[in-house]
């Protein structure tokens, strides 16, 4: 489903230039759990932000399902990630003062949802994630774990092709994290693609490939059975 | 979407309410100061038609020098005669009324009583002219006229100060100054004029007895003239005009050291002082506008860099920059225009109270209404545009990482 083939990425001019990713190839399956490790400055976040088209490659061609991603505009880009991408942070990104399921229903305000269906399909979001009781609360209200839960029903509510999660766990004591990774597990077998930063071999134990990434380059691969 | 950025809207303002409302004030102030000034400004000159018409189009006003526009005068200023007026009633077969009218402000005194009031020396025809009627008693005779005898007319105020309640002042004498007159009759009252004055706080006196026992000298300062129904009072101003013109000795092309005036050009000259009154009022309310636009901008900066977190999140699950750009706007247009929704209220509010004290015509121009909502969204447009395109064109892993 998605081809990465020669990603490089360099930030800065051509004088003073450091070169994050250097010729990245990658295949990802429909319906794999795609791990990405690696010490800090190694690369992995700007492969996910790659990936999930925050970012653009310097050179390189990414495909997706026959589209050549790279070559899309900026509205495209934002489009694209509106149907096919959901998106799970670090620190859950979730809007203050904002109840857990008017933050679920964001992104169907931007797919023109209309407000009655959208409130149904928030509320089956949070149910999957075991907080339907919780709908009415805001996030302040809510334990770190809760609040990650609230995002990846954000993050779900849309049916996405593709999860990425940009170390969903790293703010979360062991039990929360493991809690999210079985609820994460369960969306994968389901069919969605996942495609996670994390930095916690635990973690990764969950994927079934984890890819290491050192200075900029994908060094190893290891396939886990389940 | 744009329901939602509306809903949207209205959350962030509700979410910051305290900050909204200050923002808004400067709206509030500008829009409330445009539709009271207009209206009150509209309100106002329909009442000086309306009782310019009902004293009468065809009463002509002569006095002394030139006016050169509003509050201007010439320095040339040679008073009439009375002579002047004998010959004007002799001359002139277009008039139907003719009063010269002097006038100063005086103490009258009657029993223990004292009252600062407004002494004029008129002829008979004053009272047709200003359409005086008599409450009891009459007006002067000729001899009264003729000789300058001690006798006065009184209106309803200088009655109700001077005379304790139900007393008759026919036959009275009151003391002015350094002479007394006898009250001969009084008017009925007719209320304030469109200026505000009250028209009854006034004792006339027989033009003669004016002069002779108060300014001394025969010296006519206005000349007030009522021209015959049939006919046309451009007419009759220019008969008046050449008369005096030749009594004057100026020559063919000399400028007139006297003017001749009718109400219509009263009311130019007071339509264009308050015309330029309501330009400067204006011109600070369009300045209070602009004060109240940047006060907008400023706050939707900060909202805006405030939220740059919320900006990225929104970026990553798919808004495209328009869609920021339209959210900002539009939450500085409703910001705007709420402002200017309030504004709208207080300004006919003010409107209201004012028209009410000051006993003019209510008018609230509906189309001045609406001019101000759109203008106040459009503020809300040029003023929210520059923060709204800094949050459409952040850059969406910058805005994540934003602390």
């Amino acid at each position: 489903m998605i081809e990465l083939g020669g990603i490089n990425k360099v930030y800065g001019t051509s004088e003073a230039s450091s070169t994050v990713l250097k010729d990245v190839n990658l295949k990802i399956k429909e319906g794999e759990f795609v791990a990405i490790m690696g010490p800090s400055g190694s690369g992995k976040s700007t492969l996910l932000n790659i990936l999930g088209t925050l970012d653009v490659p310097s050179s390189g061609k990414y495909t997706f399902l026959d589209t050549d991603v790279t070559s899309l505009t900026k509205d495209q880009r934002s489009l694209f990630r509106r149907y096919l991408l959901g998106f799970i942070f670090q620190g859950f990104n979730l809007l203050k003062k904002t109840t857990a399921i008017d933050n679920v229903e964001m992104p169907l305000i931007y797919l023109g949802v209309k407000a009655k269906e959208r409130r149904e399909r928030a509320y089956e979001a949070l149910k999957s994630v075991g907080l339907e009781n919780r709908a009415e609360y805001e996030p302040s209200k809510l334990s770190g774990g809760q609040q990650q839960r609230v995002a990846i029903a954000r993050a779900i509510v849309t049916n996405p092709k593709v999860l990425i999660a940009d170390e969903p766990t790293g703010n979360l004591d062991t039990s929360r994290s493991h809690e999210i990774m079985q609820i994460l597990q369960e969306f994968n077998k389901n069919g969605i693609t996942i495609i996670m930063v994390t930095h916690e071999e635990e973690i990764a134990s969950y994927a079934s490939r984890v890819l290491h990434v050192r200075d900029g380059i994908l060094e190893k691969e290891v396939h886990n059975a389940h | 979407m744009l329901i939602n950025a509306f809903l949207q809207a209205l959350r962030e303002i509700r979410r910051n309410l305290m900050r909204s409302l200050l923002t808004a004030m400067g709206i509030v102030i500008g829009i409330a100061s445009v539709i009271a000034m207009v209206n009150i400004g509209k309100g106002a000159s329909l009442s000086i038609t309306n009782s310019i018409s009902k004293l009468g189009s065809n009463i002509l006003f002569l006095t002394p020098g030139q006016q050169h526009g509003p509050g201007g005068q010439s320095a040339v200023a040679i008073p009439f005669k009375t002579k002047d007026v004998d010959l004007l009633r002799e001359s002139i077969t277009a008039l139907e009324a003719i009063s010269a009218v002097e006038s100063s402000t005086m103490t009258a005194l009657y029993g223990d009583q004292n009252y600062q009031t407004s002494i004029k020396g008129i002829e008979n025809d004053y009272f047709k002219i200003q359409e005086f009627s008599f409450h009891e008693g009459r007006d002067f005779t000729n001899n009264e006229l003729r000789s300058g005898l001690n006798s006065c007319v009184l209106g309803k105020t200088v009655v109700d100060k001077l005379f304790i309640k139900g007393e008759d002042p026919i036959g009275k004498k009151l003391r002015l100054q350094k002479f007394s007159c006898e009250v001969v009759g009084v008017l009925n009252p007719k209320g304030a004029n469109t200026f505000g004055m009250d028209q009854d706080d006034v004792i006339l006196v027989p033009l003669k007895m004016f002069l002779r026992r108060i300014s001394g000298n025969d010296n006519v300062h206005l000349i007030m003239v009522k021209v015959k129904e049939n006919i046309p009072l451009e007419e009759a101003t220019v008969q008046i005009s050449q008369l005096i013109h030749e009594r004057r000795h100026l020559k063919a092309d000399e400028e007139d050291n006297f003017s001749v005036r009718n109400m219509s050009a009263l009311l130019d000259t007071i339509s264009q002082i308050t015309g330029m009154l309501t330009i400067m009022l204006g011109a600070v309310a369009a300045i209070s506008l602009i004060v109240g636009g940047i006060g907008i901008m400023n706050i939707m900066l900060v909202s805006v860099t405030e939220r740059t977190r919320e900006i990225g999140i929104r970026m990553a699950i798919g808004a495209m920059p328009q869609d920021i750009l339209i959210q900002f706007l539009i939450e500085a247009i409703v910001l705007s225009g709420l402002g200017g929704i309030v504004g709208v209220i207080f300004g006919i509010s003010i409107t209201m109270v004012v028209s009410h004290f000051m006993h003019f015509t209510l008018i609230i121009d509906p189309t001045i209404t609406i001019i101000s909502l759109l203008f106040s969204m459009l503020i809300g447009i040029v003023f929210g545009i520059i923060p709204a395109r800094k949050a459409s064109n952040m850059n969406p892993i910058d805005a994540l990482r934003y602390e």
